[in-house]
């Protein structure tokens, strides 16, 4: 199966998202993934991002990108402005987690999340062996990781019971970005590297 | 540096006889703008990038004029070839904007109808009649629509008011370090400023050229509190700190203190060129601006006039017209779903950081320009 530029939770997004849709893509580094959207799907897109290089290099993509800090707010974003709010792999890296989650779906009709997993059975045997994961997913040594929240697929969903926010559609994929299909919700948390989820605030 | 300067340049005049309807209910009769031209305006006449100037700016934005090479444009670091806001693909046009100093009509040029320099006479002039004015000299150039118009600060304002007033006519709208509208604090400085220079006994009324003086002291005294205004209080700190010049204390009024040299040095400078008349019509036309005022207020509405593309800058250090004050700017054009970047730059050098060289700004304006349509 390939993948656009490796990032196989873009193709999932991407099938989530209508023609013609505004898409907010809060840290979209350096805009592939709306380039990625705009080119096969024709969305509107915008994203937030907070580092001058990666502004820079979204501006060279012909993005349209906002410089601001998520950690405080979407104020200049107003209520329902977008059909979807994407925040790719990024979530983890936030501190206000249920605030910025609450301004996704604020201005967005839609809220689509992908993040990594933790309870993933190749992150919790490096635990069990005694050192943090570094995955395809989880990239990064636990001393440079800009990761602040760590939690799995069964953690999000419960947040997202007690916020009172419905899931729509849920993307579960192994390391290998292949979809892992199972009905039991113990081993999709097991098996599943990376998650991808469609959030409302009503059914 | 990158990129090269575009070299040995010249101004250019041109005189409009088709009257101008002021914001302010008066008429221009008539008038000259001076403005230069850098690069080639191509075939389809689709390459041209208009600058708009700041209070104290004027037409000379780049390059030198060949018997003065020390008379190098105010914004010359970023127009010329393999510079952001490169001559070998664009065409650059700077004016001097109606009411300054620099050559176009404006208080101390003569009056056709008394013979006289203007002076008081001359009207009140708002952004929006600098647009309409730009406007006209496009026509003259053949220039349907700028590829792009760009500026900061109050050039930045004209940049924005273009969007609104010309939507047809710039695709790509480049305000940087600029406010949709002064706040009280900022109308407070300008009306310090204009006390300093209208209570100047060299004023006479407005009328000082035909007493064969000048209120310098008045316009001295409204530079140096600008200038205070366009500085990071860190650079300052930075640049002078405490530094005495003699290394200890006079007791005594005269300059003492670094900080005070250069303010007054600079104070100096600025009163021995510019005409005072000027300096008041450019603060008001600064405090009158607010687009939104035709649309009670609700600049929304306002922006949803534009049609052009944004990119929107600001500066970390800026205290005069703060990164909220941009974003205001960019809120009223994201709820219009309009094509906006915006980047807020970490340069220490307070307003003026606009005017500075730093490759991660310049790289912004490049990469920007780089991708419009020409």
């Amino acid at each position: 199966m390939s993948h656009t530029l490796n990032r196989p939770d873009f193709d999932v997004i991407a099938g989530w998202i209508e023609p013609g849709h505004k898409v907010l893509d809060l840290g979209c580094g350096d805009g592939s993934l709306l380039k990625h959207l705009i080119d096969s799907r024709g969305v509107l897109g915008w994203g937030v991002e907070i580092e001058d290089a990666n502004i820079l290099a979204a501006i060279k993509n012909g993005i349209n990108v906002i410089q601001g800090n998520l950690e405080r707010g979407l104020d200049e974003f107003a209520d329902q402005a977008f059909d979807h709010v994407v925040l790719s792999r990024t979530l983890q890296t936030v501190r206000h987690t249920e605030g910025i989650l609450r301004e996704m779906l604020r201005v967005g009709r839609e809220a689509v999340v992908s993040f990594p997993n933790f309870a993933y059975w190749k992150n919790l045997r490096s635990v069990l062996d005694g050192r943090m994961p570094v995955s395809e997913d989880l990239p990064y040594q636990w001393y440079d990781s800009p990761n602040v929240r760590f939690f799995t697929l069964l953690d999000f969903e419960a947040l997202c019971r007690q916020m009172g926010l419905v899931i729509r559609e849920r993307s579960v994929l192994d390391e290998q970005g292949n979809p892992v299909d199972n009905a039991d919700e113990r081993e999709l948390n097991f098996l599943g590297s990376l998650a991808v989820y469609r959030l409302t605030r009503n059914r | 540096m990158s990129g090269q300067s575009v070299g040995a340049v010249h101004s250019q005049r041109a005189h409009f006889d088709q009257p101008l309807q002021l914001r302010s209910g008066g008429v221009l009769p008539a008038y000259d703008l001076v403005y230069e031209t850098y690069g080639t305006l191509n075939a389809a006449k689709s390459n041209a990038i208009l600058i708009c100037h700041a209070l104290s700016g004027h037409h000379h934005v780049a390059g030198h004029y060949a018997d003065a090479p020390e008379n190098i444009g105010w914004w010359d670091n970023i127009i010329g070839p393999g510079r952001p806001l490169d001559t070998d693909r664009y065409f650059i046009v700077g004016v001097n904007n109606l009411g300054g100093c620099h050559g176009s009509t404006g208080p101390s040029t003569l009056n056709p109808a008394t013979g006289k320099p203007w002076g008081a006479d001359f009207p009140i002039v708002a952004v929006i009649d600098w647009v309409h004015a730009q406007a006209r000299l496009a026509d003259l150039l053949g220039i349907d629509s700028w590829a792009a118009i760009m500026g900061g600060s109050l050039g930045g304002m004209q940049a924005l008011r273009w969007s609104i007033t010309y939507p047809e006519r710039v695709r790509n709208s480049i305000v940087i370090a600029a406010a949709p509208k002064l706040s009280a604090q900022n109308i407070a400085f300008n009306d310090v400023a204009r006390q300093a220079i209208l209570t100047d006994p060299e004023f006479h009324g407005g009328n000082y050229y035909e007493h064969n003086t000048r209120p310098t002291r008045g316009l001295r005294l409204a530079r140096m509190l600008g200038h205070i205004t366009y500085l990071s209080d860190d650079q300052m700190g930075e640049k002078f700190g405490r530094e005495l010049r003699n290394g200890s204390f006079a007791f005594d009024f005269d300059v003492e203190f670094e900080v005070e040299s250069y303010l007054r040095y600079q104070g100096d400078k600025f009163a021995g060129y510019f005409d005072a008349n000027t300096y008041l019509l450019m603060t008001k036309a600064l405090d009158y601006f607010d687009p939104s005022r035709e649309d009670d207020g609700d600049l929304v509405k306002t922006m949803a006039r534009s049609k052009a593309n944004f990119l929107i800058a600001s500066f970390t250090t800026d205290w005069r017209f703060t990164p909220a004050r941009s974003k205001e700017i960019v809120a009223a054009l994201l709820a219009n779903g309009r094509n906006v970047s915006y980047a807020e730059i970490d340069l220490n050098f307070g307003h003026d950081s606009f005017l500075m060289e730093d490759a991660h700004y310049h790289g912004v304006i490049d990469a920007y320009l780089r991708n419009i349509k020409l």
